[in-house]
């Protein structure tokens, strides 16, 4: 039977990328679409009714939604360069780190992004304490996964270009290559690596709209109390 | 193997630690648990899980495993030739099961939380609507996954089962101090049957809490979260 593997994702998203990161580094053949979340698909809508998000995979006609779980679906279903280890161990950390990006990593960058004044260098203390976790794991590290991009890379992957977006929108560096020098190594490496570094969104197009995203919040900061 | 080989730090109440036991009871592995007063933590949980400092923590041969989920698949690969698996076999089943195991962490419990939190009638309502509605769509996705067998995993209990089945004893908690049905036999009438085999199973009627004195903790941490002594 023909394989059919269909990527649903949108030019920005990072969640949607690091599917697309995967499917290429495993020479998976895919045709993809660039949603427009102001307009969802039928498609889109019928393949991920509860969250009706991007990322979804559908292959061969069945959907498989959320980022992490479409990593790990992609990298059981096609073996060839396997981005997770055998050792269950080691499994485990790199599942946990992933687990950690999502869930800390990505929930401290953002309020430091969105907060203001006062709330904003608080948040930013607490993005650098969460970002000192990444650093002391790379200790010996090239990669997150090893010698090698493994899943972890691709979950963290984001931090690659979109750290410096965040940095240009409100004018404060939070990964410094005195405090951070690991993770800003790892950040070049990952960002220049084969398949990683043709798939990068437009600089000048993500500044645009993470600086409209801001907006709201900047306002709001800004209405008399 | 030594049973000190393998260790479990945990909570009696917590879900979370339940997913963990249920894991190993499955695979037959016999662990040394040891509960973690969580007003004072030890020092061997600060040491295992120095990023969360949370529980549950499996600790094999020295090496921590952390957050619940992963110690399951980790229990799952560690010990794959004993007892049955935990995880779906076809990856696409697989995927399936962690979409669900994340949807019941990330919207259900947080639901199950708020409907308990003693923030206002209108609150309350609208937490118990979003429960019920997200256990409509575990109900559609219990009927696909179980292709009429008796638990999510097909004949036996398997990782969606351990990950939704471990709050069973909070959902009946929140039923009984709120007077409402969460788990209708009705609205849900294949999840209502399974509940029942599931806390009834080998595996999980052990580590599972009694409802009466999980209700009492559930009075217990109320007031001091009211009092702002427990964060």
């Amino acid at each position: 039977m023909a394989e059919e593997v269909k990527l649903l994702k949108t030019w920005s998203s990072p969640f949607g990328l690091r599917a697309f990161w995967i499917l290429k580094l495993k020479g998976v053949q895919f045709d993809f679409i660039d949603e427009d979340l102001s307009n969802k698909s039928p498609l889109l809508l019928q393949s991920n009714p509860v969250y009706k998000k991007v990322p979804v995979l559908i292959h061969n006609g069945k959907p498989i939604s959320e980022s992490l779980v479409i990593l790990e679906y992609v990298d059981e279903t096609w073996k060839q360069n396997p981005l997770l280890p055998e050792d269950p161990y080691e499994r485990a950390r790199a599942r946990f780190w992933a687990k950690f990006g999502d869930d800390k990593v990505l929930a401290s960058i953002w309020n430091a992004f969105i907060k203001q004044g006062k709330e904003q260098e608080e948040a930013i203390g607490l993005a650098i304490e969460t970002l000192k976790f990444l650093e002391e794991e790379l200790k010996g590290k090239r990669f997150f996964g090893g010698e090698k991009i493994g899943l972890p890379d691709l979950a963290l992957g984001w931090l690659a270009n979109l750290i410096g977006v965040f940095e240009e929108v409100i004018g404060v560096k939070l990964i410094e290559k005195e405090r951070f020098p690991l993770l800003s190594a790892w950040m070049q490496e990952f960002a220049e690596a084969p398949v990683i570094k043709e798939s990068w969104p437009p600089h000048e197009k993500l500044v645009t709209k993470f600086r409209a995203m801001r907006e709201p919040y900047v306002a709001a900061a800004a209405q008399p109390k | 193997m030594a049973k000190s080989d393998v260790k479990v730090l945990g909570a009696w109440p917590s879900p979370f630690v339940m997913r963990a036991r249920i894991a190993l009871k499955i695979k037959s592995v016999e662990y040394e648990y040891l509960e973690e007063n969580l007003g004072s933590k030890s020092e061997l949980l600060l040491k295992s899980n120095p990023v969360h400092k949370k529980i549950p923590v499996l600790i094999h041969n020295d090496k921590p495993v952390c957050e619940s989920l992963i110690i399951v698949e980790y229990v799952d690969e560690a010990w794959s030739s004993s007892g049955p698996s935990i995880i779906p076999s076809d990856p696409y089943d697989r995927a399936v099961a962690r979409f669900w195991a994340a949807y019941v962490d990330e919207k259900l419990f947080p639901a199950l939380k708020s409907i308990g939190s003693g923030d206002g009638a209108e609150a309350k309502k609208a937490a118990i609507e979003q429960l019920i509605e997200g256990l409509v769509l575990l109900e559609d996705a219990f009927v696909k996954c179980s292709k009429g067998k008796p638990f999510f995993g097909g004949s036996q209990i398997g990782f969606l089962d351990i990950a939704f089945g471990c709050y069973l004893g909070w959902v009946r908690v929140t039923e009984k101090m709120n007077e409402v049905k969460l788990l209708d036999e009705v609205k849900t009438p294949g999840l209502f049957k399974w509940a029942e085999r599931f806390c009834a199973d080998a595996a999980v009627k052990d580590v599972m809490p009694e409802t009466d004195k999980l209700a009492e903790f559930a009075k217990v941490l109320a007031k001091l979260r009211a009092s702002g002594k427990w964060n």
